[in-house]
């Protein structure tokens, strides 16, 4: 027990520190966006999408069907209600870590991972390649109707 | 071997004095001099003087290059380059610790399939053998961390997808991602503590060849023909015969790597490396070091999943695999004959399995689509295959050519093989 009490500490050190953890929560003002705008903000020193979704992309995107989705997820779970036009998640890759690229895939609107070669759309919803799971969803609120904080 | 009597009297009174205290020189003699080896060692045996020597130019230039280096993430990239450029000889310096990193992997993967086509990792040589494996993953670990600090492009997203790999154990996998990183994504803190890792990292190293020229020297060396050494008449004194033909395979070994150093300092490198590292921005294609591309490949070949483990844990199962099997072959291959001139059948596989080892570091550098994916497969189905069915399959079922009944025979009525 006393080693291990020694040793922790030495293992502890390695976690993120105070001044990373410091960072964790970004503010973020959506008034500025035009539809169809997608911004990419640095949230814990990762990429963030923030999309303004186009009503055509919202309308697909609620009628593709869960048995077509390789992590089946609805859409209306991927936004908050009220604010379906805004599309906010990690943009990491599942797979191992790269940054997606917008709209250079095979869907509409959606984001491509040159690293492996997955597929998402417009949700940011993995539909083909190695990518287990859907992009991550950071948690976030809207402060005010046009003001969101992640983290 | 291990039993020969010594070969040393101390010729002066100070030396008499130093050998009753402390018998380095004894202990030089002995084990440096005339330590005797199988006269009949070819030149793939020149591999382990070679990495000996490899290991201190890679640790000479790294503590210079450490003093110019500085391990920030903001100023990590000018700093590499401000070796190239202003540093009094650090074009060079930097060059040859680049290239010696990949010169490095090519000795060492050269010395393993060396010891895999003789069966040197055969009784009474298995714990020589593990140590060896344990020495290529200390390697592999530093060369990674060490590719890291230049703090380009490659070097971050490496570090990125590198470090990812551990995010694919169940449970704890993202707490320790977050560990390892010292973040929630690579940065500063990373860069740190790789450096001091990369610093770290080659003394271990050091410490284990000692303990691998240890295990060497109590059986003693293998030989092409893996007949036990019966007499002193099988043996020749490492100095003068041996250090020679080692000098002779460094000298050789040495020339393309310093073209490379003076004529194309890059060639092995990726251009990717000279953009400074973006967590926003990722290279279009993210391709490992060469020496990385087979395992990479296996990596990245298991798309599926198997029952309940998805295929991101699969691939780094299997990654991981690919390596820690080493350290079972000499409990896999139990032929009784070591050496694979006297094994009709082992040869075939062995070839296949040299050629699919650079087809998987081929394949590792290309696209994951269409035909590279189903070679992939078969790749790493032959890899697990040639250590997990053939070679034991082989134990029991090939009849192995008569051996020569000692070395010197062989050496003077040299066997068809």
């Amino acid at each position: 027990m006393g080693v291990l009490a020694a040793v922790w500490p030495l293992i502890d050190q390695l976690n993120p520190d105070a001044s990373v953890l410091a960072l964790a929560s970004v503010d973020f003002d959506l008034s500025s966006m035009q539809p169809g705008q997608v911004v990419t903000i640095k949230w814990r020193g990762q990429p963030v999408f923030v999309r303004y979704r186009l009503p055509e992309d919202v309308k697909a995107m609620e009628a593709v069907p869960l048995s077509d989705l390789k992590d089946p997820e609805t859409d209306e779970a991927r936004v908050k209600k009220g604010h379906e036009q805004y599309l906010i998640m990690v943009g990491i890759c599942t797979h191992l870590g790269c940054v997606p690229e917008f709209n250079m895939g095979v869907h509409k609107d959606g984001w491509f991972c040159p690293c492996h070669g997955s597929q998402y759309d417009a949700s940011g919803r993995i539909r083909s390649g190695p990518a287990p799971k859907n992009l991550v969803i950071p948690p976030y609120k809207f402060t005010s109707d046009t003001k969101i904080s992640i983290g | 071997m291990a039993e020969h009597t010594s070969s040393y009297t101390p010729s002066s009174g100070l030396e008499k004095w130093l050998d009753d205290r402390l018998p380095i020189i004894r202990f030089s003699k002995e084990h440096l001099m005339d330590y005797p080896t199988p006269k009949n060692l070819n030149y793939w045996w020149t591999f382990g003087g070679i990495l000996a020597v490899m290991l201190v130019i890679q640790m000479i230039t790294g503590i210079v290059l450490a003093m110019h280096f500085t391990p920030e993430a903001g100023l990590a990239f000018d700093s590499v380059e401000l070796i190239k450029r202003d540093v009094n000889g650090g074009r060079i310096i930097q060059a040859v610790h680049s290239t010696g990193a990949s010169f490095f992997f090519l000795a060492v993967y050269l010395h393993i399939f060396r010891g895999l086509y003789f069966g040197s990792y055969k009784a009474p040589r298995e714990v020589l053998w593990m140590l060896g494996v344990l020495i290529l993953l200390l390697m592999m670990a530093t060369a990674f961390f060490g590719y890291v600090l230049p703090w380009g492009q490659m070097s971050f997203w490496a570090a990125t997808v590198i470090t990812n790999i551990f995010a694919a154990i169940p449970v704890v996998g993202d707490p320790l991602l977050e560990l390892l990183r010292g973040g929630f994504a690579v940065g500063n803190p990373t860069l740190n503590r790789f450096f001091s890792l990369h610093y770290l990292l080659p003394f271990i190293i050091a410490a284990v060849v000692v303990l691998h020229i240890w295990a060497l020297h109590v059986p003693g060396n293998n030989n092409p023909i893996g007949v036990d050494v019966k007499s002193s008449r099988d043996t020749v004194p490492f100095h003068p015969y041996y250090t020679m033909k080692d000098l002779f395979g460094i000298v050789v070994f040495l020339i393309p790597l310093a073209w490379i150093v003076f004529f194309a300092p890059d060639i092995l490198g990726h251009t990717d490396n000279y953009i400074m590292a973006n967590p926003l921005v990722t290279p279009p294609e993210i391709v490992p070091e060469w020496y990385f591309l087979p395992f990479y490949a296996i990596l990245r070949s298991i798309d599926f999943n198997l029952l309940f483990i998805d295929s991101k844990l699969l691939g780094v199962i299997f990654f991981g695999a690919s390596i820690l099997i080493l350290f079972f072959v000499p409990w896999l291959d139990r032929s009784k004959v070591r050496s694979g001139s006297f094994r009709p059948l082992f040869k075939p596989f062995y070839w296949i399995f040299v050629l699919n080892f650079l087809m998987l570091m081929y394949l590792g550098a290309q696209p994951p689509a269409g035909i590279y994916v189903t070679l992939g497969k078969v790749g790493v189905a032959y890899y697990f295959a040639y250590f997990l069915i053939i070679l034991p399959l082989l134990a029991r079922y090939e009849t192995p050519r008569p051996l020569p009944a000692s070395i010197s025979e062989s050496v003077l009525r040299p066997a068809r093989t």
